[in-house]
């Protein structure tokens, strides 16, 4: 199963020791809030520089408002520039969205690579709004606007990298798939991540479902699972849609060490 | 194959972790340098992490673990593939004196082109101007210049440069910012394959040519160049560099360079780009600065004589430092 939000694309990536990895690039909404984000800093940050000048009027109203103006332009033009500088790619705004900049090549961003993508902006915005620099964004290949082109950048998306705590799949019940090895292991074997991700979410969160979503969520589940492996019919009929999900995640997630380890070798063929 | 998960999320993790907290540790302090045993120990975990996601590619009910490998192995990645070389220390000095310069002549087509458009709008300008007077007030649509310029060059003289009294800083920063905007937009038009550039230029063209046209039709030749030439000497190349700047950029779209890829020749240009963004920006602060605070000083103030000489020396100056600048080998 595959979510595609608008905007969101994967930018697939070959080392030369010919691992593949993908990271997903950043959508147009995710993008807009940064953008929103960043542009309330640069107000703020204006807001202060007024303020402070506004003092400074006291003694030069004309150095003051000189140096409002300068201060302004270099806050606008140079905020983005310098926090992707120093925060690797990330402004405030991607901060809090958990957005990056990077190359699109996978490599190390260079400040090259920043001025470019901030300076080149103005095109961006034409005839207003962003438009032009959406449209790319949005129908372009790797999701860049114009400035990420030339710059061969790409804003992607920063995954929650929460890595899996198996403990709170732990088999208490017996699960009765554990007696059918050949049928497990194929249940392994035929389950796409996202699927088996999807199916593992709706267990650990069974408790935060509605009782009539949730008998619908894990009909739909068990469903699904039992066109990938027909388990047998007295398997199948003495357990519920939700134990027949929780089983059969309990099988994919299979901990070494649970009480019936015994039957099965750490690997399998 | 088919992984025991736990075993391997707790075999390999403590290698995920140590790679992690390295990467954290370059990813905070810019210019970290690593030991060669520390260099050897992190290729040694990239090349686990690699590896470890290679096996897991085999094993389809582990994205967290998946996706949490791929994110380490593209940010170790990018540390170790990255051959583009370390950000040297930036010397002012030589940025001036060689770099601008070294770059500014090596793109000088498109420089003249960015000249000859300027000029052809220069002769659109006047020409519309000398066959339509009435166009005046459609191709300047500024204020102070709808009037008569005899008029406007008494008044200037009667003032004396008062009317900017208090105001000069303002208005030079004002001047600053605005020219280096406009600047700015017209190289990143150059993204339009060339074509937002062109009419960038052509337009400023049009009007420095009425201008140039009306004043001098007017019998002011002496005020117009007593006025322009102090900073306009400066500002008019600084906005055809910015022009130059956008060309290149369009050439890079365009594929000049036939032997490299689009991303190649976008590359190729990257750091020309930011050399040039820096050129005109610096000279365009100087423009601000004699604008304000000189410019608008006329006789019998500031003779025009002084003022033209002024211009024009800068005018020299300027192209001989891009001309001339940086030719000498660099000393080892």
């Amino acid at each position: 199963m595959t979510l595609n939000l608008p905007g969101r694309k994967t930018l697939q990536i070959q080392t030369p020791e010919g691992v593949i990895f993908s990271l997903t690039t950043a959508g147009v909404f995710s993008r807009f809030l940064a953008w929103s984000i960043d542009a309330m800093v640069v107000i703020a940050a204006s807001t202060i520089i007024g303020t402070l000048t506004a003092f400074i009027a006291i003694l030069s109203p004309d150095f003051a408002q000189a140096l409002y103006v300068i201060l302004y332009a270099v806050v606008s033009v140079g905020y983005g520039i310098f926090t992707e500088w120093r925060w690797r790619g990330q402004s405030w705004g991607k901060r809090i969205m958990r957005l990056r900049v990077i190359d699109a090549s996978g490599l190390k961003l260079q400040l090259s690579q920043i001025i470019i993508r901030n300076l080149l902006r103005p095109v961006d915005l034409l005839p207003a709004l962003y438009l032009l620099g959406g449209l790319f964004l949005y129908w372009g290949q790797r999701g860049q606007r114009l400035g990420d082109l030339a710059a061969n950048t790409v804003v992607i998306a920063i995954p929650e990298t929460k890595l899996l705590d198996l403990q709170q799949i732990e088999e208490s019940k017996y699960n009765s798939f554990r007696d059918y090895p050949h049928l497990e292991a194929r249940l392994r074997q035929c389950v796409k991540p996202a699927e088996a991700a999807l199916a593992l979410d709706a267990v650990l969160r069974r408790d935060e479902i509605w009782p009539e979503a949730r008998v619908e969520v894990f009909r739909d589940l068990a469903a699904h699972f039992r066109t990938l492996v027909p388990f047998e019919d007295k398997v199948d009929e003495t357990i519920t849609d939700e134990q027949f999900v929780r089983n059969a995640v309990a099988s994919i997630y299979r901990k070494a060490g649970s009480r019936q380890k015994a039957l099965q070798p750490t690997l399998e063929p | 194959m088919i992984l025991d998960l736990e075993h391997f999320v707790r075999t390999e993790r403590p290698y995920w972790d140590e790679l992690e907290s390295m990467l954290n540790r370059m990813e905070e302090h810019h210019d970290v340098n690593l030991s060669l045993q520390d260099v050897r120990r992190f290729h040694f975990l990239y090349d686990l992490a690699a590896s470890d996601l290679l096996r897991l590619s085999t094993f389809a009910s582990s994205p967290e673990i998946a996706q949490h490998l791929e994110a380490l192995v593209a940010r170790a990645y990018g540390e170790i593939h990255e051959t583009r070389g370390p950000n040297r220390p930036f010397l002012f000095w030589h940025w001036v004196t060689r770099q601008f310069p070294r770059t500014f002549r090596r793109h000088l087509r498109a420089f003249w082109l960015s000249v000859t458009l300027t000029l052809l709008g220069c002769a659109f300008g006047a020409g519309i101007l000398y066959l339509e007077p009435d166009a005046k007030e459609t191709l300047l649509p500024f204020a102070h210049l709808q009037g008569k310029p005899s008029e406007r060059v008494a008044e200037e003289q009667e003032n004396q440069g008062r009317h900017l009294e208090g105001k000069k800083a303002g208005f030079a920063g004002f001047l600053m910012t605005h020219n280096i905007r406009v600047s700015l937009f017209t190289l990143a038009l150059g993204m339009t394959y060339g074509v937002g550039t062109v009419v960038v230029l052509f337009y400023n063209g049009v009007i420095l040519g009425a201008v140039a046209f009306d004043y001098i039709h007017d019998g002011q030749t002496q005020f117009l160049m007593g006025w322009l030439l102090p900073h306009g000497s400066i500002e008019i190349p600084s906005v055809i560099i910015a022009g130059q700047a956008g060309f290149v950029l369009a050439g890079a779209l365009i594929g000049s360079r036939q032997s490299l890829s689009l991303l190649g020749r976008l590359a190729a240009i990257r750091a020309d780009l930011v050399t040039l963004i820096g050129g005109f920006s610096m000279l365009l602060v100087w423009a601000g600065l004699v604008e304000a605070f000189f410019s608008q000083y006329h006789e019998p103030v500031l003779p025009y004589a002084v003022k033209i000489s002024f211009g024009l020396l800068e005018l020299v100056l300027l192209f001989a430092w891009l001309g001339f600048g940086g030719r000498a080998p660099d000393p080892s």
